[in-house]
């Protein structure tokens, strides 16, 4: 399970209570973008953007990444870990499954043999 | 009741794989030690499919569960007790190699399942791939599985409870 500190609830509640941020959470989850887009977008300064994206980075809401000159936004690893944690649960599901199914598989082998060979192709 | 040999070694299992492969696509992969027509019967063959569909530590079991396996067939599993259904149409059966189907019961957003069998040595490569008609439908269906599990574990903790209740074991 993902585990939630306090601290970093509240650094998420404060970074979702600003409709910008929530804009460009939402623009985000739609496609990777760099700051000099968002600010274009969301009509505000560089500097403007750079501050709310700090906000969200800061509460692991979304990463950046610096290429050359232009800095990319992206989602951040919250997201990554919940999806990792559905997987480990459909995992977990398909693993338990699986375990069962070989114990039916054993027990066709056993009765195949007790059988003989007579379901041979 | 089909009592499992608890009691025997446990033989050393195979390893399940999961894989989310693109945003539509989730890829599930297991090696079985048994020859394919013997895997493919367990997918096939409605009393022992659901002898290991639904693990014993899910806590639900299968009211009914029919299969129809031929192309344009459908198929149909009901849970106990409060009757909600899994239900599909196969689109492809190839026996001991390949199984495809829909599933139907959340409407569009369901995938389309596609099973193959690889014999290699006596022994079965089985994978399951899931496409989703997309990332939003896959996302959702994530957080649908998560949701059950959650469920699941609850319902396993009450048969826990019950179960310590009654002290004296049978």
């Amino acid at each position: 399970m993902v585990q939630y500190s306090p601290a970093h609830f509240n650094a998420s509640f404060a970074a979702l209570s600003d409709a910008t941020r929530r804009g460009v959470l939402e623009q985000l989850g739609r496609a990777d973008a760099s700051i000099t887009d968002l600010a274009e977008k969301f009509h505000m300064t560089l500097t403007g953007m750079k501050k709310h994206v700090g906000v969200l980075e800061q509460a692991g809401l979304v990463t950046t990444e610096k290429v050359g000159r232009v800095r990319t936004c992206k989602l951040g690893s919250c997201r990554l870990q919940e999806e990792a944690a559905w997987i480990e649960r459909y995992h977990q599901l398909w693993a338990a499954r699986f375990d069962e199914l070989d114990q039916v598989v054993e027990e066709l082998k056993r009765k195949e043999k007790a059988d003989g060979r007579k379901k041979r192709k | 009741m089909d009592a499992r040999r608890e009691s025997e070694p446990a033989v050393m299992k195979n390893r399940t794989t999961v894989e989310r492969k693109s945003g539509r696509e989730l890829v599930v992969t297991r090696t079985f030690n048994g020859p394919a027509r013997l895997v493919f019967e367990a997918w096939t063959n409605p009393t022992l499919f659901r002898q290991w569909w639904l693990p014993k530590s899910m806590g639900m079991s299968l009211r009914s569960c029919e299969m129809e396996v031929r192309v344009g067939g459908k198929y149909r599993l009901e849970f106990e007790p409060d009757g909600m259904a899994f239900f599909g149409t196969y689109l492809e059966v190839i026996p001991h190699s390949r199984l495809v189907w829909t599933n139907e019961e959340s409407g569009g957003g369901g995938p389309v399942t596609t099973v193959t069998f690889e014999e290699k040595g006596g022994k079965t490569l089985l994978v399951l791939h899931e496409l989703y008609p997309s990332k939003e439908a896959l996302d959702a269906a994530g957080t649908g599985a998560a949701d059950a599990m959650v469920e699941t574990f609850g319902q396993l903790d009450e048969l826990l409870v019950t179960l310590g209740a009654s002290a004296g074991r049978s």
